[in-house]
């Protein structure tokens, strides 16, 4: 187990938890470093463009990795000019890509998510695109130089869990670099469960937001996360992963 | 009963008068409210038509206990549920209709307020609506500032911390042309992060000089969807033209504004269906611009210089707060301001529900930033307000009184890319 890191772009984390954006307080990154381990906190880039009063730069502890987001690109050409601006602010060299053409459900637009991950990923970035899990996609976002891939389980702030289970597995299944699950994980079970699955680490941040106490639901997280993962490295046991086996062999019968 | 909005200013000439009266007691001397005027653009949609379908058809009385209950019993907030929501029957839920839209609130916005402050760059105009303040009948101290003044109020307002303003004029082209209009909004967008227009509708083209002079966000309020009402109420000048103001936010998407806000104003007429309207108007522009980003506000009627006694009649803070919290049932992830209309305890309240915006350090009048501000008394002459507000906080106090509710108060998410 020690020697487990997640490893982005060559850059390698003990941390399996990253702190999602949008619902930010002092507070929430505070839990979510202290209690939930975290060590790659995203960042919007549209709030982080703000005077001194609050800059939520100013909130992020040092030795924390910043992954500023794209939120409020509508297209590929929006998210790169974010993700320079953020390079510009300081930010650093990570990038969550996410493109949104639709303000209700906020969910990702896969075709430019892949021509911005494109371009990014050519001018040095390490490039965590934000998608629907959709294997076809999956590809073309390793082709196009994603350091990740980053399906959503359900639709963002809905806390509804693993909605799109099956094709989140396929992406595990069949994509070499982490599968990130991001979105829609409302509870510590839902984080295990994807964890187990062989998600590579999970991205949450209104789970967190919204519990009634930050840094217990935070510390629940971490530990759900840690089962997940040691129980998917342990490798699940035959009764859970392909239901009961006949006692007697069912090629028993087989003679030469 | 109903407010009585005609009143004599002193001053007005004979034939002013005249004319005033000949507009408020004879229909025939008045033209055709739903007939665009020259120069109005003409668009094809349909979203006019879909959302006023709903409205003449909608009956609240018929709404039971039952219907609330299964409205708020539903995953998702369909129209039928929202007019359940919207119905006297629901009256008595409001607890539990509150507690949905703070989970709603919630999910969507987390425990963010956003906070922006309006500025009055110019109160002439050329409408006679009966019941605002800045009519062209109302004797009252008219004023445009001089771009030099322009820019030296946006820097007294930048540097209280603010980082989102809203351009307000009143209705007048020959005054304030949309160059001027576009003037300003460039030496706006130097002091903020985010510039939002609220001025007469225009055409797409212009919407889209607008844009390119630093607008992002356009806000109309239709004021009421009852056409009959609208025309009693606005009785000469270019805003008497419904069916324009109707389309005003369409033609600002078309011409790339990135978001848009609506609203009627509580009290003009039935409050139901304004309230239904405006919702509509949303959730069917949403349809068809997925990627528009919408709010709503929820203004009540106010005083005017001239005229204390205007009021919102039966929409009570509790039914202000019933609208409210059907709107965030309905349509959670739109935003929803509280203007500085509202009282500041009433505003502490909602925004622990539903409400996502608040204004603060708010002046209807004109160029009276720096002595409102920091207590400078003005050496210029200054244009008299659009209305009373009732909550007099500063961003200061907002800030705090909003950290202190435990909520966390954001003064800017916004990117011009």
């Amino acid at each position: 187990m020690d020697n487990d890191k997640l490893v982005i772009g060559g850059h390698e984390f003990n941390s399996r938890f990253i702190l999602g954006s949008g619902k930010y307080s002092l507070g929430l990154i505070e839990a979510a470093v202290k209690d939930a381990g975290a060590e790659i906190i995203t960042l919007a880039v549209r709030r982080a463009n703000t005077k001194e009063q609050e800059n939520i730069l100013d909130y992020i502890p040092k030795g924390v990795t910043l992954l500023p987001n794209t939120s409020g690109a509508r297209n590929a050409s929006e998210a790169v000019r974010i993700a320079r601006l953020a390079r510009e602010l300081g930010c650093g060299n990570f990038v969550k890509v996410e493109i949104m053409r639709d303000s209700k459900y906020l969910l990702p637009d896969n075709q430019e998510t892949i021509k911005a991950t494109e371009i990014l990923a050519k001018e040095g970035f390490v490039v965590m695109p934000y998608m629907y899990p959709d294997l076809n996609v999956a590809r073309d976002l390793v082709n196009a130089g994603a350091a990740t891939v980053m399906p959503l389980a359900s639709p963002i702030g809905t806390n509804k869990g693993l909605a799109t289970k099956d094709f989140i597995r396929i992406l595990i299944d069949e994509i070499d670099l982490p599968i990130i699950v991001d979105a829609g994980i409302g509870k510590p079970s839902q984080a295990c469960e994807a964890m187990e699955m062989g998600a590579a680490a999970i991205m949450a941040n209104t789970a967190l937001a919204t519990a009634g106490n930050l840094p217990l639901m935070a510390s629940a997280f971490r530990q759900a996360i840690e089962a997940g993962r040691k129980a998917y490295l342990a490798g699940l046991g035959r009764v859970l992963t392909r239901g009961a086996s006949a006692s007697d062999p069912l090629t028993g019968f087989l003679r030469d | 009963m109903e407010n009585q909005f005609f009143v004599d200013s002193a001053g007005l000439s004979p034939k002013a008068l005249e004319r005033k009266h000949r507009l408020e007691s004879d229909p025939s001397f008045r033209t055709n409210h739903m007939e665009y005027m020259e120069g109005m653009e003409i668009i094809e949609s349909d979203v006019c038509e879909n959302v006023m379908s709903h409205v003449k058809s909608y009956d609240y009385s018929k709404y039971t206990e039952g219907d609330v209950r299964a409205a708020l019993g539903h995953e998702t907030c369909t129209v039928e549920d929202f007019k359940a929501l919207l119905s006297p029957a629901a009256e008595p839920f409001l607890e539990e209709m509150a507690e949905r839209a703070r989970l709603e609130t919630g999910k969507h916005f987390g425990n963010t307020v956003y906070i922006f402050t309006p500025i009055y760059i110019a109160n002439y105009c050329e409408n006679y609506c009966v019941y605002c303040g800045f009519n062209c009948y109302n004797k009252i101290k008219r004023m445009k500032l001089s771009m030099e003044q322009i820019e030296h109020e946006m820097k007294v307002i930048a540097d209280s911390g603010m980082e989102e303003i809203l351009i307000l004029t009143g209705e007048s082209r020959g005054q304030s042309d949309v160059k001027y209009i576009g003037e300003a909004c460039k030496i706006a967008r130097k002091y903020f992060r985010m510039v939002g227009i609220e001025i007469y509708p225009v055409n797409t083209d212009e919407y889209r000089y607008l844009h390119e002079c630093g607008v992002d966000y356009v806000t109309v309020f239709q004021e009421t969807y009852d056409t009959e009402k609208y025309e009693t109420l606005h009785l000469a000048g270019h805003k008497r033209v419904w069916p324009y103001r109707f389309d005003a936010q369409e033609r600002a998407l078309r011409g790339g504004m990135r978001g848009v806000a609506f609203s009627a104003l509580l009290g003009l007429s039935d409050f139901r269906k304004d309230a239904l309207a405006s919702a509509l108007h949303v959730y069917y522009l949403q349809r068809k611009y997925p990627y528009a980003e919408m709010s709503l506000s929820c203004p009540r009627l106010r005083p005017i210089i001239n005229n204390e006694k205007i009021n919102p009649l039966d929409v009570h803070e509790k039914q202000l707060c019933q609208i409210i919290c059907a709107y965030r049932i309905f349509l959670p992830f739109v935003g929803i301001t509280v203007s500085s209309r509202e009282s500041a305890s009433f505003r502490n309240g909602i925004v622990k529900i539903a409400a996502t915006k608040v204004s603060a350090g708010v002046s209807t009048g004109v160029g009276d930033h720096e002595e409102k501000y920091v207590g400078k008394e003005s050496d210029g002459e200054q244009g008299d307000e659009q209305f009373e507000i009732s909550d007099g906080r500063d961003l200061d106090s907002m800030y705090r009184d909003i950290s202190d509710e435990g909520l966390q108060p954001v003064l800017n998410d916004y990117l011009y890319v």
